[in-house]
């Protein structure tokens, strides 16, 4: 796809690519037993098209609260939120969303197969395109020999593979992914780190990655948004100035570790505040 | 460890029915003992323990018949008679076989109906559970006569007003199974079909039926069971000719003792088969759709 203009794509990226999603002074401010707690706190963010996207910070910090602000599944108290120009509730109603949980959320009464079929089934898309795309992504995530099985009959990385090929088969303008990677191990996460950027790429989709892992941020973004906890907000953006094709090779590299170093310098700032 | 664990639990199930069947035994001597001992007296004959111990387990009306004179009693009506005949126990109870199954499929489409109600409306649970609750804390003895006595009105007779009855004490369970179960769905999987802007059917159809099976067949096995009680308690004021309850009451009738307690064998087989069967089928459903169990 669109191979003819791909030499002149960065410099038409970076002024045409039109704004995925706008956050203007947001707040969420929880009621709880205990009093209110106050989970984002003035949140201004922008993201565009094609963006890849990670949200990092220590547990609390509201960055999976941010992700389901983004998907609708939680609503602002304050401030405003635009999805593709449209409220989260219309971009929903869109279809625009591929969400991928920390937990893999398949179904258990339904094949890997039939498990992607779930988002097409509900668009009302036809038979013959459902088994296209399940073939398709099926064999991108690697998982080609296993769409008859059931879910426990999977490992946990694979299972979690089966629910990224879910969310890619309705190939969603924005992917939202909460730690989709925590529970795996090192080699299985290394992988589907590099599969993920693959994906990425070939799909130029924006990506909304929620991690608390800091080589992870640094080897998949474009941009890596820091936050820190009570109230959760966001301390500083950083734009990556690694290039968009990466290897794990880059990870041996000194402009890797300068990235993870100022990563890892503004999450300590904040905690010399707490 | 396997093997040893299933030989205890033989054990176990053996020891058990030994044990109830020396208790009943003993009862059985002890109650029909006192009987014979009073015919003794007012003949003014005296008796000795032998005889009473030989004859309390052959009484013709005994008060407890022993386990083996309902056995005896249970081969001869089920398989040393006809079928089609009035004194085949096989007869009655293939009466009260439809009766419960009509009335428990009847029952388990009305529990869950209501149970998807419930699920769907906050104002039709409030208003609603009430009643449903109610419905099951009158005694279905006393509602029974009032159930035959209308559907009689309006001309429907025959196996409908037992089947109804029987639907009565079976939806409760249902109801009850299905709410939970409706509601046990999987939160993350109700968000995901969120995120997909699935609508509530599709929610219903594709998530909260299938979080529903497990307990929809806990259920299914309770309301089978009162299904059973259903149909045999319908029998008893419907003057029915047939049936396992008609069998009870014509044996209190006539003080057929024997014949109480080998209808009252019959009842408990048929419910236990019952059962049995929902459970196979429940093992069938579950692993046909990917349940590891």
């Amino acid at each position: 796809m669109q191979l003819a203009v791909k030499e002149t794509e960065p410099a038409v990226e970076a002024v045409s690519h039109r704004k995925m999603i706008e956050i203007d002074d947001l707040s969420l401010v929880f009621q709880t037993n205990d009093g209110p707690v106050h989970a984002l706190s003035d949140i201004n963010l922008t993201i565009r098209q094609g963006d890849f996207v990670s949200f990092i910070g220590p547990s609390g910090c509201g960055k999976t609260t941010l992700l389901r602000v983004i998907a609708d599944l939680e609503r602002q108290t304050a401030g405003s939120i635009k999805v593709d120009g449209t409220s989260p509730e219309d971009a929903r109603k869109n279809r625009l969303y591929g969400y991928v949980f920390q937990a893999p959320a398949l179904l258990p009464w339904r094949t890997i197969a039939k498990n992607c079929a779930v988002p097409m089934e509900i668009s009302g898309q036809s038979a013959a395109h459902q088994t296209s795309q399940i073939d398709k992504y099926l064999t991108m995530v690697g998982l080609q020999d296993f769409h008859q099985k059931y879910p426990w009959q999977l490992s946990g990385g694979m299972q979690q593979r089966a629910s990224i090929a879910r969310a890619l088969c309705i190939e969603p303008e924005l992917m939202l992914m909460d730690e989709p990677f925590g529970a795996l191990d090192e080699i299985t996460r290394d992988h589907m780190n590099m599969e993920l950027l693959k994906i990425w790429e070939q799909t130029k989709k924006t990506v909304v990655f929620v991690t608390h892992s800091i080589a992870e941020a640094v080897l998949l973004s474009t941009h890596i948004v820091v936050m820190s906890p009570r109230p959760g907000r966001i301390t500083k953006v950083i734009e990556s100035p690694l290039p968009k094709l990466k290897t794990l090779a880059l990870r041996d590299t000194e402009a890797f570790h300068q990235l993870a170093a100022e990563i890892r310098a503004a999450l300590a700032d904040e905690h010399a505040i707490d | 460890m396997q093997t040893p664990l299933h030989h205890r639990s033989w054990f176990a199930v053996l020891s058990t029915v030994i044990a109830v069947i020396a208790i009943w035994y003993l009862a059985a001597l002890w109650l029909n003992g006192q009987q014979l001992i009073k015919t003794y007296e007012r003949k003014n004959q005296s008796w000795q323990l032998t005889d009473i111990v030989q004859q309390a387990y052959a009484v013709k009306r005994p008060m407890l018949p022993p386990p083996h004179q309902v056995v005896q009693e249970w081969v001869k009506t089920v398989f040393q008679t006809k079928p089609s005949s009035k004194r085949s126990l096989v007869f009655h109870t293939i009466v009260t076989l439809q009766s419960t199954l009509l009335g428990f499929a009847l029952g388990t489409v009305l529990g869950i109906l209501i149970a998807v109600g419930i699920v769907h409306n906050r104002t039709l649970e409030s208003s609603f559970m009430p009643w449903v609750i109610a419905s099951q804390t009158i005694p279905i003895l006393a509602i029974a006569p009032i159930i035959v006595v209308v559907l009689g009105a309006m001309s429907i007779t025959g196996i409908f007003p037992k089947a109804v009855i029987a639907m009565y004490l079976s939806f409760f369970p249902v109801t009850i199974g299905m709410v939970k179960g409706l509601r046990s769905a999987d939160r993350l999987h109700m968000e995901l079909m969120q995120t997909y802007f699935a609508s509530s059917s599709q929610l219903f159809w594709k998530v909260r039926w299938y979080s529903a099976q497990p307990y929809l067949f806990a259920s299914l096995k309770i309301a089978i069971a009162s299904a059973l009680v259903g149909a045999i308690v319908a029998e008893l004021p419907t003057g029915s000719q047939g049936g396992l309850g008609a069998r009870l009451l014509s044996g209190s009738y006539y003080g057929q003792t024997v014949q109480i307690w080998s209808a009252l064998l019959m009842a408990s087989l048929l419910g236990a088969s019952l059962v049995f069967c929902v459970s196979v089928l429940e093992k069938l459903m579950l692993r046909k759709r990917g349940y590891q169990a």
